[in-house]
């Protein structure tokens, strides 16, 4: 058995991989999928399936040249991507995937988590609310309108969404008793009861911020390309556009993954191993998010307020209410 | 109630999942063009093989383009390319410059010049979009031809009532 740190670079070099493969392969599934939904094909022409359109996009994104606009602050402007990706991938530090496995063809045990710490959530919650540091430097070091207006927007939605998302979380952490995603975990298949039963107000809660963090349809302001050209990225191009891009995918994964740990028992399931059961539960809250994507419009700045604070945060809070009534009663 | 409508539109957008894609996949299937179609010209020759031409300008005299130009020169019994006194010499449409508006083929005489269905004109240089009378006269070049739709739903000479 190598040495602990050797291990744990191993797994993370691995992860951030696979999770970038899974979010080239999102941007595939998400176009086929939106097309199916429009009575449409969809890409399907490189590849298989269009299966390597991510490659061809990768391609021509790199080769495109990376523009510098005027009166930009450069250190920031190139800075802002690197910082959002960054903070949207290190979420993946701290979800676990299973609980242990033997690699084959040796006896070496591992851990399917980097790190298990036991604040897992406060780490999930100040990374995810992290990556908007880059949406925001990135609209404003871009000294144009519009960049400044969406990254403007993207702190406000953030603002109004994070107060509703950590209500409804605190739901499930006084039900488990813990902030440790595996202790969240294990705690459901100790119930015999996914938290989504009777958590499930601030399920839905969590759903509907969580799509506003991720910044995704209908709650893409930041980013409304009717009204704000294309928002905080207006004066991003190439790859580094391509970041961002990333950032916010990357974010929806890690958003998901949590949501299934949160709600549907993570990586606990019968038959299966830890990250399958954990894979499935992913792929039906980014269905979900697709689903979402192709039926709703994108809501009113005014009512996006509204929702966030007439709606989602008494609900969060009667969901608080309740859950620490119950819990106190049973203790 | 928002919150119910929203949901019912959960339910269409789930029903045309599973709808057939109307995508017509265009390299592999052309969709046949209307009968009256005005795509690349064609130059026509009389059954017996001479030209239709006699290169009289009036096309190039009535192209808003300006995009036709046509040289004439007299037959001979030896050259014969046309059935009448002269013959186009030099016949050039520039496809760049060309709006098909069809008025060529309005003022054209003998019907020697049509629009025909064919669509697929883009061309790696700009030299190459002035296409020579080899180019335009019939037969056409194979490969360069568009399926066209029957004509019967369209050749009503009363509108429908």
């Amino acid at each position: 058995m190598p040495d602990g740190f050797i291990v744990t670079f191993v797994k993370a070099f691995v992860l951030a991989n696979l999770v970038m493969l899974l979010f080239a392969f999102l941007t595939w599934a998400e176009r086929r999928l939106l097309g199916r939904f429009q009575v449409r094909l969809g890409p399907n022409r490189v590849g298989p399936f269009g299966l390597l359109q991510p490659i061809a996009d990768l391609v021509k994104l790199i080769r495109k040249e990376s523009i510098m606009p005027e009166g930009i602050h450069p250190v920031l402007y190139i800075a802002a991507p690197a910082v959002s990706l960054f903070a949207s991938l290190a979420v993946f530090a701290v979800i676990p995937f299973g609980e242990q496995a033997t690699i084959p063809g040796t006896d070496w045990q591992i851990f399917l988590w980097i790190s298990n710490p036991s604040v897992a959530l406060l780490v999930v919650f100040a990374l995810g609310s992290l990556s908007f540091y880059g949406f925001l430097v990135g609209g404003w070091s871009s000294s144009s309108k519009y960049s400044l207006y969406g990254s403007m927007r993207a702190v406000s939605q953030l603002i109004s969404y994070e107060v509703s998302l950590a209500l409804a979380v605190i739901g499930v952490v006084m039900m488990a008793q813990s902030l440790s995603l595996t202790g969240i975990a294990e705690a459901q298949s100790r119930d015999g009861l996914w938290y989504v039963v009777p958590q499930f107000l601030g399920f839905i809660v969590y759903v509907v911020a969580s799509t506003a963090e991720v910044s995704r349809i209908p709650f893409d302001l930041p980013e409304a390309e009717g009204e704000l050209v294309a928002g905080y990225h207006t004066e991003y191009g190439g790859m580094r556009f391509a970041m961002f891009q990333n950032a916010e995918y990357v974010a929806l994964i890690a958003f998901s993954a949590v949501a299934s740990i949160l709600f549907f028992g993570g990586y606990e399931g019968p038959w299966l191993p830890g990250p399958v059961w954990m894979l499935i539960k992913m792929a039906f809250f980014i269905l979900i998010a697709m689903w979402v994507r192709a039926t709703l419009p994108r809501i009113r700045y005014d009512k996006l307020m509204s929702i966030g604070w007439k709606v989602l945060l008494p609900a969060a809070t009667l969901n608080l209410l309740v859950t620490s009534a119950i819990v106190a009663w049973r203790a | 109630m928002a919150v119910v409508d929203s949901v019912k539109g959960f339910g269409v957008t789930f029903r045309h999942l599973f709808r057939k894609p109307v995508t017509q996949q265009y390299p592999e299937y052309k969709r046949p063009v209307y009968p009256r179609f005005r795509g690349r010209h064609r130059l026509h020759r009389h059954p017996n093989g001479l030209e239709k031409c006699i290169g009289c300008s009036l096309c190039a005299a009535a192209c808003p383009a300006d995009c036709i130009r046509v040289v004439a020169d007299e037959n001979t019994d030896e050259e014969r390319y046309s059935a009448g006194e002269r013959y186009a010499r030099i016949y050039e449409i520039n496809m760049s410059r060309c709006i098909f508006c069809g008025y060529c083929e309005l003022a054209c005489p003998f019907d020697a010049i049509t629009l025909g269905h064919d669509y697929e004109l883009a061309e790696m240089s700009r030299e190459a979009m002035v296409y020579t009378k080899e180019m335009l006269l019939e037969p056409m070049h194979p490969s360069r031809t568009t399926p066209v739709a029957p004509a019967d739903p369209f050749d009503v000479v009363e509108p429908p009532q």
